[in-house]
């Protein structure tokens, strides 16, 4: 008999999957305010006094 | 107890894709679609950057509402037909991990669409999520026959949203669009519960042909019909439609009364009648046989706001001029 606490196969590979999806979420997130910041401020920056 | 242990252990675990449907991935592409167009129309010049940040902002707060909405309604879905299979009452996502992934996708949402565009279209993210997920959800739906015509109002915001989004401001015309929305929800939604009443009544929900039955429904279709084409058609008299525009919306208009003519005279909803497929497999006319008329009234519903708002977003792609009326 298997062990009840123990991860079958199946919820192995949908918490991987969940993983995965959580992991490219956070860097596309970071990816967006990265490049919204270099929008928003990329031509400000340039104008700025020296 | 024992029931829920061997319940939880027999559970298929919750894939990525399970919260995914709980952003209700259709009406986001509906959501999208108007808040483009509200974008577009606006003929203001915008960073595409910065655009599609605005676009996708609204559509995360979209998914975030549909996520809480299917939290608070698991109750309700787990007894209609139509939404059982939804993650929450289907027990593949816990409740409360809806709820988290709703209220974190909703502030990071209306966080990054204040920072990145400006903080009127913010608040009005903000205002539609809140409206759908606690005014229509947590209170009217439950509450009153007249909830899906109030709120409608949060499935009618995205295109001033998206149009406070590259100006800052939210004139008429970007009312204009939300009303047509406003409008044309009520003959939508009730000619689609006149043939799926029976799943509201079980669960309890107060939809109009449950409450005020099926003769009464139809009659209140063609009223909120003839309201409805009107403010269909306003765009190509302010300025925001063209000659295509007054062409599609009003013969659209036409085809659409015709239709709610034929709901309102025909004996949808009624009981009696019997289901084209008793085995209730959900095929396209899985209704009872004198429904037909509301099943066509419901999707050429669909396919005329999409023709509505496509027609305005190409004419505004392309640079058509508007119709100079006055």
């Amino acid at each position: 008999m298997s062990d009840p606490a123990r991860e079958s196969d199946v919820e192995t590979k949908a918490r991987r999957g969940r993983n995965i999806a959580l992991a490219l979420g956070l860097a596309l997130f970071v990816v967006l305010i990265f490049v919204v910041t270099l929008v928003r401020l990329g031509a400000n920056v340039t104008a700025r006094p020296l | 107890m024992a029931m829920a242990t061997a319940q939880s252990t027999t559970r298929a675990p919750a894939r990525w894709q399970d919260f995914l449907q709980l952003l209700k991935p259709r009406v986001m592409s509906l959501v999208v679609f108007t808040a483009l167009t509200g974008l577009v129309a606006a003929d203001q010049p915008v960073n595409p950057i910065l655009g599609a940040v605005a676009i996708l902002c609204i559509a995360v707060g979209a998914g975030a509402s549909g996520a809480l909405n299917m939290w608070y309604d698991a109750d309700i879905d787990a007894k209609m037909r139509r939404t059982r299979g939804r993650p929450v009452p289907a027990g593949r996502v816990q409740g409360a991990d809806a709820l988290t992934l709703g209220v974190v996708l909703s502030l990071f949402s209306v966080m990054l669409m204040g920072m990145a565009l400006n903080w009127v279209a913010a608040g009005l993210l903000a205002f539609t999520i809140v409206f759908y997920a606690v005014i229509y959800t947590m209170w009217l739906k439950r509450w009153t026959a007249q909830n899906i015509v109030i709120g409608g109002l949060a499935g009618a915001l995205p295109p001033v949203i998206g149009w406070a989004a590259v100006t800052g401001t939210t004139p008429l015309n970007a009312w204009l669009l939300c009303a047509i929305i406003f409008m044309w929800t009520p003959p939508h939604f009730w000619a689609l519960s006149l043939y799926t009443s029976e799943d509201y009544q079980k669960a309890g929900v107060p939809m109009m042909p449950v409450v005020a039955g099926a003769s009464s429904t139809r009659r209140q279709i063609w009223i909120y019909s003839l309201l409805f084409t009107p403010f269909a058609i306003a765009p190509a008299f302010t300025g925001l439609g063209g000659v295509a525009y007054l062409a599609v919306s009003g013969l659209g208009a036409l085809v659409f009364l015709l239709l709610a003519w034929r709901l309102y005279r025909s004996k949808a909803g009624e009981a009696g009648g019997q289901r084209n497929d008793p085995e209730g497999k959900g095929g396209l006319y899985d209704v009872r046989a004198g429904a037909k008329d509301a099943r066509n009234l419901f999707a050429f519903s669909i396919l005329y706001l999409a023709l509505l708002f496509a027609t305005l977003l190409v004419e505004h792609l392309a640079g058509l001029p508007a119709l100079e009326v006055f």
